[in-house]
């Protein structure tokens, strides 16, 4: 792709320091979004995924958070470099968030409307009631019914799915570049994130935007993403586009992940579960962090740990060992064909 | 949490570590009584001794070090028994009184309904009542005496605990670990025990732990009213109320009778604060596992 | 497998008054459960699935009796549970058991391991002493994968997964036929979800378990179970084999909800079918069909009749008016 870059996040690393010791919660990623693209992030809970974006937003608590080296450069400006006060004005506007839980990230005492109309008098130039207006305008956008009557309601009258559209009507208010969606629809149910998904998808087209996908879930990643990120204990461990990463994953852990999980369209008599679990980030291993986990480590991943390198054009892995995966996907293809 | 990492992390805490001291020296002081203190009479220990019948308090001296008091009872005598009558009320009142609260507060928690509703109305009926007042007014029937200012401590002390305990219930019920336990097979007793007080029990020892302090002063302030221990009873309160009419010294010497205010105020703000501070440090050390 | 039937469902109910007013009279009822039947076999899975708030919970305990039912009857072993008194009742959890979705929750903090799994060999003196006991839970944690060098700890110094193990080991200990499992793996990391759904597997070959397995992830339901059960605000809409149910599903609902499941294949393209609004409120469910306003096949019929649950033939259970009208 020739196409420039709209956010180019180069070796960044966010650390803790809390008093048990220093939690490296994101250690060195690097990964660019192209304007238009879904980024998909995806890796277990702890990994460091949310903590990315909030580097990127700038919204770390500090202390005990602290960015500690690392570029994040945005329509070319470090972000790491700006103040909280122009900060203020590139959140909302060129880049706005989505979070997990809609009900904690909007104002109980406030109407759903007069939140929306917040946003978009901080960041343009209208009066009240072309504010309101826009608002029920971005409400009918997201697909809530009766808008007129439901910019007036607070946040407990609405259902889960709704407050998530309400919080997405919130983001986009502004036409960001970026949209930056941490777990959007993990705590809905099945139906309601279908609906959101493709809301998500439709509103993305419509207004052009890029979007970092950030989830657990591997069918939601597949099903929005671009290109996709794994993220494993604070780093990236595997970076491709998402059709190359489902159908020849190259890092153990993502390959694990994939046999991991029950799929809906094919049977398997038993899951190869990956066994351990996640280290406590308190007291990583040295070496590659999988290490504990991983089928094939030897002591040389046991000592240093892997640099993530470009294998084939355009796909990214942080592994000593690719060749042993691909012997052991060679024999479990063996395997089937006897069978 | 474990008993064993909670006192640790008490000892290892400065302020409560320095509570902790004082308590250790009030116990020391209450064990050696009988030596550093020797009573006159061995069966009636806790009666001051007298060294004569003048009304005026006398300075500190060699033979009464603390100096004596209105009636010349021997001030150094009476705090070191003093500490003992402060152990055993303190100790008597809260642990009954917390007690109660706990199996009432329990009950009604637990069980809810209808007998959590006549409970709690028996508590809103007590509480109604203004504390100190109706602790007079009790002491005042069953008659003056320590035995009977306790009695009436109970009786009004211990419903806080009570809506304490019961909240705590109503909170831990609702988890899953308890319907766990009764999937099993469990009864309400073993529930109750194991699972229940198990997990509600800290907040109440801290709770009881500020209390120690205050009921001393309560039953301080009911001597000091002249209601609680007989004249001439080792106890702290009843210490201030015989300086009484001392606090201010003859014209241009204020400050004459200080002996007889400081020395027993000094006792019982220790005493009180040093419960205080273990209470407090103990709420620091467990508020954060409380929390999450 | 001869198909014996371990647990049966008759028109269960259970509704929770909502109380409101100074004198918190009960002004509704929210229905929970309402009106479900179902069975389940010696030695299946029966998966129960349903979004949020549609009663599984709620059916799984008043199955247990944790919850008083409001009606119905719960036939196990061919013993009516709703008759036994509350001594007969204690003795029955033998034989029943529970595990919850939130590992954090349903481990009492102050206990150690080997007191929580211990615990129900104490209730119902399973073991004649100490001794014994010991034996009895050591052997139990090996069975779910936990070393003895565990036992002295409490449940915080454990992961998601190792805790979860500890509950099974819990439910395990009393040696029981039936356990209800409610959500076990939801609240797992996905690479942890594989180790207990396979150890729930194994345990169920070795000790020939029947389960009630409770979620909402429809890909973990299809792996696990043999029959699928699918609830909606309160009721069954359709029960069926796993495979009849995955393939054909007969129920709008359940062909809906099968087609939002993301898949975790890029090439995959699914004719997704987008339900309109969300789950109403079971205080005052729909009239007629519970699923009318969201359904696109929606008729006249649909809001006035509650369309009857029965077989279609084969075992394949449904609740819909598209289905009396072919
Ligand atoms: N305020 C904080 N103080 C200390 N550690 C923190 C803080 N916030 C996050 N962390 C640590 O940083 C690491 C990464 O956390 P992060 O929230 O990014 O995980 P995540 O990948 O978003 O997980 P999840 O899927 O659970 O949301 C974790 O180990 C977490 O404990
Ligand atoms: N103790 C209770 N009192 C009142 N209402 C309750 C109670 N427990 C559950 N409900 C209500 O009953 C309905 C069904 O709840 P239930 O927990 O069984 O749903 P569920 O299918 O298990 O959902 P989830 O997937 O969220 O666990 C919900 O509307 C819930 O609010
Ligand atoms: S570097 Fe070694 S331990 Fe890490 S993933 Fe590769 S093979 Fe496994
Ligand atoms: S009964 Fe009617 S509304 Fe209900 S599922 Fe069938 S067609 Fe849809
Ligand atoms: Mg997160
Ligand atoms: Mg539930």
């Amino acid at each position: 792709m020739s196409k420039e870059k709209l956010i180019d996040v180069k070796n960044l690393a966010t650390y803790f320091h809390t008093e048990e010791g220093t939690v490296k919660a994101v250690d060195g990623v690097s990964f660019e979004i192209y304007p238009g693209e879904t980024l998909g992030v995806v890796g277990e809970s702890g990994c460091g995924k949310s903590v990315t974006s909030l580097s990127i937003m700038r919204l770390i608590e500090s202390p005990p958070g602290k960015i500690e080296r690392g570029e994040i450069i945005f329509n070319n400006k470090d972000l790491t470099k700006s103040t909280q006060k122009d900060m203020r004005k590139i959140r909302g506007n060129d880049i706005s968030m989505i979070f997990q839980e809609p009900m904690t990230s909007l104002n109980p005492v406030y109407t759903v409307g007069d939140q929306i109309m917040e946003a978009i008098l901080i960041h343009k130039d209208v009066n009240k009631k072309q504010a309101r207006q826009e608002a029920i305008d971005m409400l009918t956008k997201v697909g809530i019914p009766l808008p007129e009557q439901r910019v007036d309601e607070y946040p407990h009258q609405l259902s889960g799915g709704m407050r998530q559209r309400v919080m997405i009507a919130m983001a986009l208010s502004c036409d960001p570049q970026l949209l930056i969606a941490d777990e959007p629809t993990t705590a809905l149910d099945v139906t309601i994130q279908a609906q959101i998904l493709e809301l998500m998808n439709g509103l993305k087209d419509q207004f052009g935007m890029a979007i970092m996908m950030i989830t657990h879930d591997l069918g939601v990643i597949a099903e929005v993403s671009d290109r996709v990120a794994v993220m494993y204990a604070g780093k990236i461990v595997e970076y491709t586009d998402v059709e190359t990463l489902y159908a020849n994953p190259k890092h153990p852990y993502t390959w694990g992940l994939m046999h991991s999980i029950p799929h809906i369209e094919k049977d398997v008599d038993r899951l190869q579960a990956i066994p351990g679990s996640v280290p406590n980030p308190l007291d990583f291993p040295q070496g590659c962090k999988y290490n504990t986990r991983c089928p094939f480590a030897t002591d040389k991943c046991r000592e240093i740990e892997p640099e993530i390198e470009e294998i084939e054009e355009g796909h990214q892995v942080a592994c000593w060992h690719v060749d042993k995966l691909e012997e052991a996907k060679a024999k479990e293809k063996k395997k089937k064909e006897k069978k | 949490m474990e008993w064993q990492e909670v006192l640790l992390k008490l000892i290892k805490n400065k302020i409560s570590l320095f509570g902790i001291g004082i308590i250790i020296f009030f116990v020391i002081i209450s064990i050696s009584a009988p030596w550093l203190a020797p009573p006159a009479d061995p069966d009636d220990p806790y009666m001051i001794p007298r060294a004569g019948w003048s009304i005026q308090p006398k300075p500190p001296s060699e033979d009464h070090i603390f100096g004596t008091s209105e009636g010349q009872y021997d001030i150094f005598y009476g705090i070191i028994w003093g500490a003992r009558t402060a152990f055993r009320v303190g100790l008597i009142v809260v642990g009954i009184s917390t007690l109660i609260g706990i199996l009432i507060g329990t009950i009604a928690g637990f069980y809810g309904g209808v007998i959590d509703e006549i409970l709690m109305r028996i508590t809103d009926v007590f509480l109604s009542m203004p504390f100190l007042v109706a602790a007079i007014v009790l002491t005042t029937i069953l008659g003056k005496g320590l035995d009977n200012v306790m009695i009436a401590l109970v009786t009004f002390g211990w419903m806080g605990t009570a809506r304490l305990m019961r909240s705590q219930v109503l909170e831990i019920k609702a988890e899953e670990f308890i319907q766990a336990a009764e999937a099993l097979g469990a009864n309400d007793i073993r529930i109750i025990m194991k699972h229940v007080i198990l997990n509600t029990i800290f907040p109440v020892v801290i709770n009881a732990s500020m209390r120690m302090g205050s009921i001393v002063i309560t039953a301080s302030s009911l001597s000091f009213l002249g209601v609680g221990a007989p004249t001439g009873y080792a106890d702290w309160g009843q210490m201030i109320s015989f300086s009484r009419n001392w606090i201010l010294g003859s014209q241009g010497n204020a400050l004459q009778f200080w002996y007889t205010v400081l020395i027993p105020g000094l006792a019982i703000t220790f005493f009180c604060l040093s419960w205080n501070l273990v209470g407090d440090a103990f709420r620091d050390i467990l508020d954060p596992k409380l929390q999450n | 497998m001869t198909e014996e039937r371990l647990l049966e469902i008759k028109n269960l109910k259970k509704y929770f008054p909502v109380k409101a007013g100074v004198f918190r009279r009960t002004v509704a009822h929210v229905k929970a459960v309402d009106d479900i039947s179902f069975h389940i076999n010696k030695g299946e899975t029966l998966g129960l699935v349903g979004e949020s708030g549609c009663g599984k919970s709620t059916a799984g305990r008043t199955i247990l009796r944790l919850l008083e039912a409001t009606e119905g009857e719960i036939t196990f072993e061919g013993q009516n549970l709703l008759e036994l008194d509350k001594r007969e009742l204690r003795e029955m959890r033998k034989e029943m058991q529970i595990i919850f979705q939130d590992p954090y929750a349903s481990l009492n903090p102050r206990m150690t391991v080997a007191d929580i799994v211990g615990e129900p060999i104490d209730i119902h003196g399973l073991a004649a002493n100490k001794k014994e006991r010991n034996e009895r839970v050591t052997e139990i944690l090996d069975t779910v994968g936990l070393g003895t060098e565990y036992m002295k700890r409490y449940p915080h110094e454990f992961s998601g997964g190792q805790r979860q193990r500890i509950g099974v080991a819990r439910a395990l200990a009393v040696d029981p036929s039936l356990i209800i499992a409610d959500e076990p793996v939801s609240a797992l990391d996905v690479s942890i979800q594989a180790q207990v759904i396979n150890l729930m597997q194994d345990l169920q070959k070795d000790f020939s378990l029947t389960y009630l397995f409770i979620a909402h992830d429809l890909s973990v339901v299809k792996h696990i179970s043999d029959r699928v059960a699918v609830m909606y605000l309160g009721k069954l809409v359709e029960v069926a084999d796993k495979q009849k149910l995955f393939d054909d599903p007969k129920h709008p609902y359940t062909q809906s909800l099968l087609s939002a499941i993301p898949v975790a294949d890029p090439t995959y393209k699914s004719d997704r079918i987008i339900l309109e609004g969300d789950v109403p409120s079971p205080v005052n469910p729909p009239s007629g069909c519970r699923f009318h306003p969201r359904c696109p096949y929606a008729m006249e019929i649909c809001s006035e009749v509650e369309p009857e649950y029965k077989d279609y033939g084969e075992g394949h259970y449904a609740a819909c008016h598209l289905l009396e009208q072919e």
